[in-house]
């Protein structure tokens, strides 16, 4: 059972990344690094699978758009009254409606996705957390089965960890 | 950008941090006063409610005057925030960084002060919402054959988008300040905005896709948002209005005045908070390089609209030309020209776009001249049509000055509340383009 957190705190990037390469290298999986910023080279040390916002942005846009024009056509339809002598469904002037919606769903979906995604797997005990890391810190968190504490310790301070923490999960 | 190459990552959060202090007594010299005119503003307002829109100074045939003459020079203001924040993010402008923040805040304040507008223009404001489509025992719906409603689309999409676009890119400094900062009110308020924040790398994963796809959005919409209100005028037959090249005139004209109000609030703040070492001479000289794009787009359509007036051999289109250029309203026309063609024209010179001084009384000058160009295009247009019979002129009233100025009040209100209890400058992104700390020193830009 992995159910021991330990967390190693760096000053450096190019530390943090061997930290996660020699980790990964030894068979720990379950990893979670934490940055001021975001930063492609842990991103590739980590090897994240593509964010799946993508979807929700596209099914958030499609969804607008056929609400647009579902929205735009059916109440024309409902009650149709000619105006300045164009057809009771116009499409040029739905589409600004329609392009308008697209928009709008689309970015709420892409909150959405942003907030479900970063939520979901937030299962790092709390205080593991380092008020530092939005400052000028690096964290690397291991969670791991008790026997292999140690060696995550001494993977993390050989690396050129400042600090390391310990948490039951 | 080899003047930040002396801030760390530490400096920066503290620097940041630092202009979240206590409000000190220069910013209440300046809020009291704000708050005093929006006061005035709201007097106003209700003095034109309880008195009806006589007071305000239409009378016929001008029946748009000062009130959407500030909804389009708001909205105009509103552009260049999303145009620094989205699209200069997609081409990867590192220039934007330190001022992307502000001119977001001021998209979001615009929008909310040109929203206003419509509402203050109408006869029954109580009943604004009869504009949004919804299910009514009439079972009427709305014509979304009217551009006026594209306009209600148009603005409350932004409106929302750009509150979050906002908000979204806030995230993680919010988090930041979270972490600094010691007194539980405050603690309590920045957490719970933060919405727990860690920067994991899940966290940045998910979040730098969707910040791309926030910029992606908002990068037509705010194309599509201007031009919709440029339609507003446009698909109106009127002499002056009714002309194809209106939608990129306006948003050029629209990002010409945003990077104006850009400069004019962040030299300021810039002076007020040392904020030197972030918000840089490149900085200016970026902007300052994209007033004279605009500025020259803004000149051109200045003339064409003449061209086109003479070239299609209609007398109302000449006649309209003519008399905007010599009419009672001449002089609003020519304070246009001057501030928005001939002012910016020393701008090609780098000294002048590094010179802080020079900025700043440009762009006041920008300012006016852009809520000239949007009295001149509204006001003059309806004061002379078709018909010579029904010409008329129009004057503004005390209550349309009254609102303006309370407007004006209103935005910089939220402004000033906004520099005292948000980051105005990000912290992550400015971190982004400096040198990643590294052990061995590789310098990575």
């Amino acid at each position: 059972m992995d159910n021991q957190g330990v967390l190693g705190i760096f000053s450096y990037v190019d530390l943090t990344v061997n930290a996660v390469r020699k980790l990964k290298d030894a068979g720990f999986k379950n990893l979670r690094v934490f940055s001021p910023v975001p930063n492609h080279e842990i991103e590739d040390a980590v090897g994240e699978p593509e964010s799946i916002v993508r979807f929700f942005t596209l099914f958030g846009a499609m969804l607008g758009t056929a609400c647009g024009i579902g929205f735009t056509v059916l109440t024309s339809s409902d009650w149709p009254i000619q105006v300045s002598a164009k057809p009771i469904v116009s499409i040029p002037p739905f589409i600004v409606i329609i392009f308008e919606l697209t928009i709008l769903m689309g970015s709420l979906s892409t909150l959405l996705g942003l907030l479900i995604n970063s939520r979901l797997r937030r299962n790092a005990p709390r205080n593991m957390y380092d008020p530092r890391f939005t400052d000028d810190k690096f964290g690397v968190m291991v969670t791991c089965g008790k026997d292999n504490v140690k060696k995550v310790e001494d993977i993390l301070n050989s690396q050129g960890a400042e600090e390391v923490k310990f948490d039951g999960v | 950008m080899s003047e930040q190459n002396s801030l760390t990552y530490a400096k920066v959060n503290e620097d940041v941090i630092r202009m979240l202090d206590k409000p000190t007594v220069k910013w209440l010299a300046l809020f009291l006063p704000v708050l005093g005119f929006v006061g005035f503003g709201m007097f106003c307002f209700l003095y034109q409610v309880y008195t009806g829109l006589g007071v305000a100074g239409y009378r016929h045939p001008v029946f748009w005057g000062v009130y959407i003459t500030d909804f389009v020079f708001w909205v105009g203001i509103a552009h260049s925030g999303t145009l620094i924040s989205a699209i200069l993010y997609l081409f990867r402008a590192s220039f934007r960084v330190s001022i992307y923040r502000i001119a977001e805040a001021m998209t979001v304040f615009a929008v909310l002060t040109a929203g206003l507008f419509p509402i203050i223009h109408l006869g029954r404001p109580w009943f604004f919402y009869w504009l949004f489509p919804y299910p009514n025992q009439r079972e009427l719906w709305v014509n979304f054959k009217s551009p006026l409603l594209w306009d209600v689309f148009a603005v409350s999409t932004y409106l929302t988008v750009s509150s979050v676009f906002f908000f979204v890119g806030m995230i993680p400094d919010i988090a930041a300040i979270r972490d600094k900062v010691k007194e539980v009110p405050r603690k309590i308020a920045y957490t719970i905005l933060s919405l727990g924040w860690k920067g994991s790398n899940w966290e940045w994963l998910h979040y730098s896709r969707a910040y791309l796809y926030f910029a992606a959005f908002a990068t037509p919409l705010v194309l599509s948002v201007h031009s919709v209100v440029s339609w507003d005028f446009a698909m109106a037959n009127l002499p002056g209005w009714h002309t194809t090249i209106f939608a990129p005139y306006f948003v050029a004209g629209a990002i010409f005045s945003g990077l104006g109000m850009v400069i004019t609030l962040t030299i300021p703040i810039r002076k007020i908070f040392a904020l030197e070492d972030y918000i840089t001479l490149d900085n200016y000289d970026g902007m300052a390089k994209m007033i004279i794009l605009t500025s020259l787009i803004v000149g051109y359509a200045y003339g064409v609209e003449f061209f086109m007036a003479w070239y299609s051999g209609s007398p109302a289109e000449w006649g309209q030309f003519y008399y905007r250029v010599t009419g009672e309203y001449a002089l609003f026309y020519w304070i246009m020209v001057v501030c928005n063609v001939l002012i910016p024209i020393p701008l090609w010179f780098k000294s002048v776009r590094r010179n802080i001084k020079a900025l700043f009384i440009i762009s006041i000058f920008i300012n006016i001249g852009m809520w000239f160009e949007r009295f001149n295009i509204i006001v003059i247009s309806l004061s002379q049509g078709f018909e010579p019979g029904a010409w008329g002129i129009y004057k503004v009233s005390w209550v349309e000055m009254g609102i303006t100025v309370g407007s004006f009040a209103w935005f910089f209100m939220f402004f000033l509340i906004f520099i005292k209890t948000l980051p105005a400058i990000s912290i992550a992104e400015l971190k982004e383009i400096l040198p990643v700390p590294k052990k061995e020193a590789k310098h990575h830009g």
